[in-house]
């Protein structure tokens, strides 16, 4: 069993207060966490600038060369983390038993991380739409067509108080590094295992360890954080995005309420979509915030949902070492009947229909950890209840709406995946401020292109673009 | 004989004494609240509700039992007066009121208990660190609670002046409940903002009576202004009244006050208490004992005991967790058990407080995701 210390600027510390973390479906103690009190995290902060100029003695283009190395060590290495070490097969044992998500899974979100860290160039070549790097080490300089630009950064550090159930939002905090910010991190309580590795392969490939804070903990520790960063992340439900809304401070990331829409010019066609869209629904445990959880179209929806239905209403809960599992557990007690119960409820409601029922129970409890099985439910209209509901398992409705009703009846959308060649549907697809992901065409809402921006550019959360005026002799000479 | 059974031979002796003193304790607060001529309305009131009599048939401490466990709704209403013992009537008399962010507060009335529980605690503070005739600043709730009046009274039976700054824990639960975390913010700041300024005012103030949080708060704002807590010239401070963890002691002493009370010269002491009972004290925290900290109630006036969370007439194995149990005996207020919204391990006795203790105390695990604590 391994002993995870909290780590301040590169040092481990090792707190007084000690969780234990165990496998959800057997309870054997996997790790020991030591927990940060809020305290410290303020206190660190005042040194949060040493992190940055660490990483600035470093060239951006050094760092990313370190990072491909970090994403190999990351990937295949065997790592010291806390008192011990840990191979790439351990990694995926310990993610799994501990957040319930199948080891294939973990080791899936393995290699997306590594390939994130190795393709780092070319993803900061796009996100600052080819801005050279040293404009953000240096805060200005001169782009190529002579014009004098300046990107100030707005935090020494970039913080993350990170989820325990979704391993693939770590992508988001890697850009921090070669960026020249330190990285202040409060894993999730059952998911200290990537940010760990991830500083342990950084370390390993080069990178200064006082550029890292890692501050486990429960809620104090993450208010703390999120006090005093000038700039961090944060993950958590509608309630969490909606604390945050309008704090320039904080980029909260709460559910996803991703779609997929069916146009009228394709609908006649949609059994060619159905892997689409259970792919959409189903890939990771639907878990992530870019699984689709709502399919919309005008007509054949209840066939739709009756196709989709055959395709993941019979997965079935196995164990988490199965390389066929399909469905991550529940591992905080309560949680899966308590969902169960809400869907429960809003089932109830006239124009609803439950359309995996035929697949047998969905709610499958087991002695220390419960499953939800796959559930498409049809709607038949966007007024019920549930076509608003978002949940930790692939669920998805299909509902029933009218094409020009569409956009303004789906609130809000990280992914919208609009399947048609109607021009006019298009363009007003792109204007609609409330689809943050747009893909047009068949795209599946989960097929992620690493080039584009998630929830807001990082750079633009990061560094501020502003004016910046410098004499003629500070020019190069033309 | 060995030092060791020599020690332990005192210390059973010593244990017995603090026992045979709170069983004489106890039957002599039962008779002054049941007896006609003394006992408060409610309890000659309760008294006829009872399937014995304790007059009669409460012969130690353990005959408590009888009671049925305090229910601490009784004290939500008036009128306040049926608390008032007959025996006592006429004197001058306070009311302090917990908690209150919801609805009609609970509410105890108090002659002169909260000067005797502090003159008691009084006897605990090392006058190295504590030295009589300085001021103090008392930093935290004051309003209808008992807390402010109570570190004044120590203050002043210690030979000092004390300043005051209020801070409204209904106004900040409020604040938490709304969201509104800005507002939290700055009033947080508006505390610690008068705290330093009385602080540099010239007053000589050497001991600080203020709650872990807001101790925090005040050791951050001045490291941020480039001092640190000891350029406050405070040497001495008596915290309390929202949860105290080892670790966090551990980071305030290591790290705030630059080391244990030999090295830095500032001595801090946890306690804990509340409007029904006196005052815990702790045991000396130290670095040898990972900053363990356990408290003592001031036996025979007040007791704790940790029981078991299904049966709360039994206590459990020494060192085993469970519910904070307790019982004050002072003859303004008789609470014959009541179960404390914490929970904690029990801790045996030692030399200088020769009765059990509780340490690691938390909110109780039954409802402490229901409860907004620790909140200033």
């Amino acid at each position: 069993m391994l002993e995870i210390p909290v780590v301040r600027w590169g040092k481990p510390y090792q707190s007084l207060e000690v969780t234990d973390v165990g496998h959800f479906a057997t309870g054997e103690p996997i790790a020991k966490v030591h927990q940060a009190n809020g305290g410290i995290i303020k206190r660190d902060m005042r040194q949060a600038q040493k992190a940055r100029d660490a990483l600035l003695e470093f060239s951006c283009e050094e760092l990313i060369e370190r990072l491909g190395n970090a994403g190999d060590h990351y990937e295949s290495g065997t790592l010291p983390i806390g008192d011990g070490t840990q191979t790439p097969e351990e990694f995926a044992y310990q993610q799994s038993s501990t957040t319930g998500l199948p080891e294939h899974m973990c080791r899936a979100n393995m290699a997306k991380n590594s390939f994130v860290l190795k393709n780092m160039r070319k993803i900061l070549d796009c996100l600052t739409r080819g801005l050279p790097l040293d404009v953000l080490s240096r805060g200005w300089g001169i782009e190529d067509r002579g014009v004098v630009v300046s990107y100030q950064c707005q935090s020494p550090v970039l913080g993350a108080v990170l989820p325990s159930n979704s391993p693939g939002v770590h992508t988001l905090w890697l850009p921090a590094i070669p960026l020249q910010l330190g990285l202040v991190l409060k894993p999730g309580p059952q998911e200290p295992w990537t940010p760990f590795r991830m500083m342990a392969a950084f370390v390993e490939a080069g990178i200064p360890p006082e550029a890292f804070c890692m501050y486990p903990g429960e809620a104090e520790p993450g208010a703390a954080l999120l006090e005093c960063c000038e700039r961090a992340m944060i993950f958590g439900g509608t309630p969490t995005v909606e604390r945050y809304h309008g704090n320039p401070k904080v980029q909260a990331h709460g559910p996803g309420f991703s779609k997929i829409l069916l146009a009228d010019d394709v609908v006649d066609d949609w059994e060619q979509y159905v892997d689409l869209m259970a792919e959409s629904i189903y890939i990771n445990s639907g878990r992530g915030c870019i699984n689709c959880s709502g399919v919309w179209a005008s007509r054949h929806t209840k066939e739709i949902a009756a196709a989709i239905s055959e395709r993941v209403g019979p997965v079935e809960a196995r164990p988490p070492e199965d390389p066929e599992a399909g469905l991550a557990a529940f591992t905080v007690p309560g949680m899966a009947p308590a969902v169960w119960g809400m869907i429960e409820t809003d089932l109830k409601e006239d124009g609803v229909t439950h359309m995996t029922e035929q697949f047998g129970e969905r709610l499958v409890e087991q002695e220390r950890c419960a499953y939800l099985r796959p559930m498409i439910v049809h709607c038949e209209s966007p007024d019920n209840e549930i076509a608003k509901k978002e949940y930790m398992f692939p669920f998805s409705t299909v509902v029933e709406c009218p094409e020009e009703q569409m956009l303004a009846r789906i609130g809000p959308t990280l992914v919208g995946s609009v399947i048609t060649k109607n021009e006019s549907l298009i363009q007003a697809a792109t204007n609609a401020t409330h689809i943050d992901r747009l893909n047009i065409g068949a795209i599946p809402t989960t097929k992620l292109n690493w080039l584009q921006p998630h929830e807001g550019s990082i750079i633009d959360f990061l560094f501020r673009s502003r004016a910046y005026q410098v004499p003629d002799e500070m020019l190069p000479s033309n | 004989m060995t030092t060791d059974s020599t020690a332990d031979a005192r210390l059973e002796e010593q244990q017995k004494q603090a026992r045979d003193r709170l069983n004489a304790h106890a039957v002599e607060t039962v008779q002054w609240h049941f007896h006609p001529s003394t006992g408060s309305p409610f309890w000659l009131e309760k008294k006829s509700e009872l399937d014995f009599d304790p007059l009669t048939d409460v012969k130690e401490f353990d005959d408590l039992k009888k009671f049925p466990l305090f229910e601490d709704e009784w004290l939500r209403g008036g009128p306040i007066r049926r608390w008032v013992p007959k025996g006592l009537d006429g004197k001058p008399t306070y009311v302090f009121e917990t908690g209150g962010t919801t609805g009609i507060p609970k509410s105890r009335m108090v002659i002169d208990d909260f000067r005797i529980d502090y003159e008691m605690f009084s006897e605990t503070l090392p006058d190295e660190y504590f030295p009589k005739g300085s001021n103090w600043l008392m930093l935290g709730p004051s309003g209808p609670r008992r807390l402010r009046l109570a570190v004044e009274h120590l203050c002043q039976f210690r030979g000092g002046i004390c300043f005051c700054i209020d801070l409204d824990p209904r106004w900040v639960v409020k604040l938490i409940k709304k969201g509104w975390m800005e507002h939290l913010e700055e009033y947080k700041k508006h505390c610690i903002d008068q705290a330093l300024t009385v602080l540099s005012a010239g007053h000589d103030i050497k001991c600080l009576f203020t709650t872990p949080k807001l101790l925090e708060s005040l050791c951050t704002v001045l490291e941020e202004q480039g001092q640190s807590f000891t350029d406050t010239g405070i040497t001495g401070i008596f915290s309390g009244g929202t949860e105290f963890t080892p670790q966090w002691t551990r980071f305030c002493i290591e790290e705030f006050f630059g080391g244990p009370p030999a090295e830095s010269g500032i001595y801090m002491t946890p306690t804990y208490g509340n409007t029904l009972m006196g005052l815990a004290c702790s045991k000396p925290v130290t670095a040898e004992e990972d900053y363990k900290i356990s408290y003592y109630a001031p036996q025979p006036r007040a007791v704790t005991e940790v029981v078991d969370f299904d049966d709360p007439t039994q206590v459990v194995a020494m060192g085993e967790t469970g519910r904070v149990k307790l019982t004050t005996l002072t003859n303004e207020f008789f609470v014959p058990g009541f179960l404390e919204r914490d929970e904690g391990e029990r801790e045996p006795p030692f030399a200088l407080y020769p009765w059990e203790g509780v340490s690691g105390v938390r909110p109780f695990h039954g409802f402490a995701s229901q409860t907004t604590v620790g909140v200033y």
